[in-house]
């Protein structure tokens, strides 16, 4: 019989409840109301009294109601069909909830079980498999999606029978699998995991190294994430976090998105629902939403789920990279997890560490991104998770704990600066500051060399050089005043500008200049360089910045042409009479 | 509160602080309300048959054998068209003499809207103001808040704005309301013979402040009923939300709560997000808008109040005086509107969007200008036509007291590029240029 406790104190939504047998730490547990159940979980233990996390408003509760454990942690349903979904924090389905506000204790499947899939097999009978290896495939949207192992099954087993080719329901048996021992198990479409276990079903998880391309010039080129590679986005309110992060999803080469949308605004997930059924995306021609899954805690939905948004995410997430698939998964925002930490941690009248947040904070964010990467599955085929997570610091501040834990574990770092932002240089990503530590990394400078030439690395180095150059010599400006510097200062300045207009800054909301594909920044980047590799006279430094504010004028027009059409031809035409202006000649 | 039968009264008092008070009782509810000496408190925690009432109006003067009465009930208010044209206190009831309204008992603070049954916001909101309209257009549906230093003019911007924009209602929320701005409200709404659509909760400064908590939700109480059950575009003002905030760090003090940033306690971030969040855009066409004001300490934005506000908000506005002019301005650099996006160059001209961002560019070049000049540089052309650019951009456009609409704003804004700038300086697609440009 299932463990059974009373409620014994309710503050806010940490609830005591005084139980009569064994809990576990984190187990689930239901909370009677009049008859509606309360989700909640376990997160401290002291003798007779568990200490739950209510995952819904606690309002009307009283001392003496009745709960009863589940005997399992936080569980994701995993199977075909949740692509294209708009989900909760907890897994359940948004769309299948009744009524026009949030009601407790409704609880809803993120799978239909009377859908029907096509399955075809792919192991054989006396196969010998384990936890993770596929069985099979059924068609879900337009990938190939595996029927696999459950992941809980330990050692290995023996086939001993796969269903034929046809049409299956989820909940159907389709393979049949004998233990050491002579047990049969039977295996069906669906399989349960617990959130906050990494899943561990691949043989090795090498240095990522391929480019994940994602449209975004400031990223492909100067600031490039990987298959499988971690990044995060820091940035004051207003500097543009959510629209690159939109911009990121809707345009890179992934074979499936997961936007967890993590404790931010209502409306901008209503932008997800309302704009990527509409939109296609621009690798395979398909509807966007088919390759996409929400999970949406938004502001107002309970805290407590909140952090729970994320792992059920990133369980989705390496759900599919197990059948080998490119996964692209975005949190907005990591903040948001912190602070409801923060919260139940304050509740639990827990020592604080920095800003009242809980002491082992870092440890938390670090066990969450160490769950990306990229992997070699069982089977030898690979697959991966690109993790990109958004950090809110407060009041802009990158000395806060959330920023310092993320910064040791994120290998790119986007930082979006107000004074950018204020300028309207969008995206407002700091050319300086922001790094990726995969630009260095042997395996990927071999990588983007095969992919976009010999001299990328040198070019790409080459314009992160004059971005330093210029800021220096801006001050200089600022300092000596216009006729106080060299020439040549001017000159490097407005060199530098010219990059920063044409390639570091993108309109995101213009249809052309917001996605740039790989072929044609490299040929942006060829034309920045061989613009600011050239030689121009001038009489005086008066002249130099009318002259470069052309340059500038004529490239951003091609910026907004479609590539090699006929308005662009026209202004590549008029750009290079204006560059033959005052080139010096050799 | 008028007591029914049946009612178990307490009588004994374990525990008084400034804001809270215990007692030992049995079969009470999270979140119940309860009276203490006849004042109202609501349950805060509860631990075995020990109880933390918080009580709204303060403990002064509460003896320890107080009475005691649990009523069974979340905090709530009686909805219905009968709310049109009142004032009520933070507990919905009448300041304006006259009889407390029937309606339909709901309780304040409700769930929240399920996300897949919201609709993406796209009418525009319009000002006449183009501090906003041109440059930071708002939409139904949002919340956006003024950040104001406490000399500014914005609940006098935030009057004109209710007034012009075209909704069926306005509900005021006022905390910390001093007693000569909930006298102007009046007076404004009532001038502008409004009255019979604005719905007003106030707690001026003569109230307790713990019984601000109380506004937002009952505020907006009234707007849900307002937008969903008659489908109306409500446009609800909550200020100053800085008092609010600061009325949320008493009471966690006081139950000994960990603060975190700026004493503020760890959940400020969530208790914020539910209110904001209420603002909506419901298929079936009512909307909730909220326009708030954020007080701030010398325009410092990094304090926790206004900082975790931007993040929960759809951008903010600045007022700002310009003293090349001097007029009051929404401030073009710092202000932000995140959902103009949906409408600017859609529900308003093609080219609002360029030249919206031109303006700002040219502005800014102005303001570069500016410190040169401070600094004893000498200018260049180019600097002194953005800074005759900026003067008139300023006078003729941004200033709070132009009231023009945005198709006229635009049209001024190239008459302006034209006067001091050539084509190729503003940075714009050539096809708009060659459609919109002037001289």
């Amino acid at each position: 019989m299932s463990t059974k406790g009373i409620v014994r104190g309710i503050v806010s939504n940490l609830v005591t409840v005084q139980v009569n047998g064994p809990v576990s730490q984190n187990e689930i547990c239901y909370i009677d109301l009049n008859g509606v159940q309360l989700m909640a979980e376990v997160i401290k233990l002291v003798g007779q009294n568990a200490f739950v996390q209510v995952f819904e408003s606690t309002r009307g509760l009283k001392v003496g109601s009745e709960v009863s454990f589940s005997g399992h942690m936080l569980e994701v349903t995993l199977g075909p069909g949740l692509l294209s979904r708009n989900l909760d924090g907890l897994e359940n389905d948004l769309d299948k909830m009744n009524g026009v506000f949030l009601s407790r204790g409704e609880y809803t499947s993120p799978l239909d079980d009377d859908s029907e899939w096509v399955f075809e097999p792919l192991a054989n009978a006396g196969d010998v498999v384990g936890a993770g290896d596929w069985l099979g495939q059924v068609d879900e949207n337009f990938q190939p999606h595996k029927i696999m192992v459950p992941f809980v099954f330990e050692g290995s087993y023996t086939v001993k029978e796969v269903r034929k080719a046809g049409t299956y329901k989820i909940n159907d048996t389709m393979a049949v699998l004998v233990d050491a021992e002579g047990n049969e198990h039977k295996v069906t479409m669906v399989q349960r995991w617990p959130v906050k276990k990494a899943m561990k079903v691949y043989r090795e998880k090498p240095r990522p190294f391929k480019l994940l391309e994602t449209g975004v010039r400031i990223i492909d080129i100067a600031n490039p994430i990987v298959e499988g590679g971690t990044g995060f986005i820091p940035g004051p309110f207003g500097t543009g976090k959510t629209v690159l992060q939109h911009a990121i999803s809707k345009q890179a080469e992934a074979d499936i998105v997961i936007m967890a949308a993590c404790g931010e605004r209502a409306n901008e997930v209503v932008e997800l629902f309302t704009e990527f059924p509409e939109l296609i995306d621009p690798h395979t021609g398909r509807n966007l939403m088919e390759r996409t899954i929400i999970v949406a805690n938004t502001s107002n939905m309970p805290v407590a789920a909140r952090e729970a948004s994320v792992y059920t995410a990133m369980t989705i997430a390496e759900y599919y990279r197990t059948m080998g698939l490119k996964i692209l998964l975005m949190a907005d925002s990591t903040s948001r997890w912190a602070q409801a930490l923060r919260e139940m941690s304050n509740r639990l009248e827990e020592l604080p560490g920095q800003d009242a947040f809980p002491m082992d904070l870092s440890a938390i964010i670090a066990g969450f991104y160490g769950r990306a990467g990229y992997v070699v599955l069982n089977n030898g085929k690979t697959g991966s998770i690109t993790f990109i997570g958004t950090v809110s610091p407060a009041g802009g501040n990158l000395k806060e704990p959330v920023t310092e834990g993320t910064k040791k574990v994120a290998r790119c770092f986007f930082a979006l600066e107000q004074a950018r932002a204020d300028r309207k240089r969008y995206p407002a990503v700091n050319p300086i500051d922001s790094y990726s530590k995969y630009f260095e990394y042997p395996e990927f400078q071999e990588y983007i060399r095969e992919l976009a030439g010999n001299d990328w690395i040198d070019k790409v180095n080459a314009l992160k050089n004059l971005m330093q150059r210029g800021k220096e010599v801006q001050e200089q400006i600022n300092i000596l005043g216009d006729d106080g510097v060299p020439l040549e200062y001017h000159i490097t300045f407005w060199k530098s500008e010219v990059l920063d207009f044409v390639l570091l800054q993108q309109d995101a909301f213009d249809k052309v200049d917001s996605v740039t594909p790989l072929d044609r920044q490299k040929f942006m980047l060829d034309l920045v360089t061989s613009i600011v590799d050239t030689e121009f006279e001038f009489d005086g430094f008066a002249e130099v910045m009318d002259y470069f504010k052309r340059i500038i004028n004529a490239c951003k027009q091609m910026n907004y042409s479609a590539y090699e059409s006929e308005d662009f031809n026209k202004h590549q035409a008029h750009l290079n009479e204006i560059i033959q202006e005052r080139a010096v000649k050799n | 509160m008028a007591t029914k039968a049946f009612q178990k009264i307490y009588t004994q008092i374990t525990q008084i602080t400034k804001a809270t008070c215990s007692l030992k009782a049995t079969n009470v509810g999270a979140e119940e309300l309860a009276t203490v000496d006849g004042r109202l408190a609501q349950v805060v925690k509860i631990y075995g048959d020990d109880i933390t009432l918080q009580v709204f109006g303060g403990t002064e003067g509460i003896p320890t054998n107080a009475e005691v009465i649990f009523l069974g009930k979340a905090p709530t208010l009686k909805v219905s068209e009968n709310l049109s044209g009142r004032f009520f206190n933070a507990f919905g009831e009448p300041i304006d003499g006259g009889a407390t309204p029937e309606g339909e008992e709901r309780e304040i603070g409700g769930p929240s809207v399920n996300p897949v049954r919201r609709m993406q916001p796209s009418e525009l909101i319009a000002t006449g103001i183009a501090g906003i309209d041109l440059n930071n257009t708002l939409v139904s549906g949002q919340k956006i808040p003024f950040f104001a230093d406490p000399d500014q003019p914005y609940n006098e911007v935030m009057a004109n704005v209710a007034l012009r924009a075209q909704t069926d209602r306005i509900i005021l929320g006022g905390m910390g309301l001093t007693n000569d701005d909930y006298l102007y409200f009046k007076n404004v709404f009532n001038n502008a013979g409004v009255l019979d659509r604005i719905v007003c909760f106030i707690n001026t400064t003569e109230n307790p402040p713990v019984e601000r908590l109380l506004i937002p939700d009952m505020a907006l109480t009234a707007a849900e009923y307002f937008a969903v059950d008659r489908n109306e575009k409500v446009l609800v003002l909550l200020t100053d939300m800085t008092l609010f905030a600061d009325a949320l760090a008493i009471v966690s003090n006081r139950m000994d709560q960990i603060p975190s940033k700026d004493s503020m306690p760890g959940s400020l971030y969530s208790d914020l997000a539910k209110i904001y969040e209420k603002a909506v855009q419901f298929p079936e066409g009512g909307s909730i808008t909220i326009i708030a004001v954020t007080t701030l300490s010398g325009g410092d934005i990094t304090h926790a109040i206004p900082d975790n506000t931007g993040y929960i908000t759809e951008g903010q506005l600045y007022l700002r005086k310009d003293t090349d002019v001097g007029k009051v301005i929404v401030d073009p650099f710092r202000s932000l509107s995140r959902l103009k996006q949906l409408v600017i160059g859609k529900k308003t001209r093609e080219d609002h969007p360029q030249v919206m961002n031109a303006a700002v560019r040219l502005f800014s070049d102005a303001a570069n200008a500016k410190t040169k000049l401070e600094n004893g540089f000498d200018l260049s052309d180019y600097d002194e036509r953005c800074l005759k650019f900026a003067k008139d951009y300023s006078e003729d456009i941004l200033a709070v007291d132009v009231n023009i609409d945005t198709t006229e704003m635009l049209d001024k804004t190239w008459e302006i590029f034209g006067n001091y700038f050539r084509q190729e300086e503003v940075n714009i697609k050539q096809n708009l240029v060659d459609t919109y440009w002037k001289n």
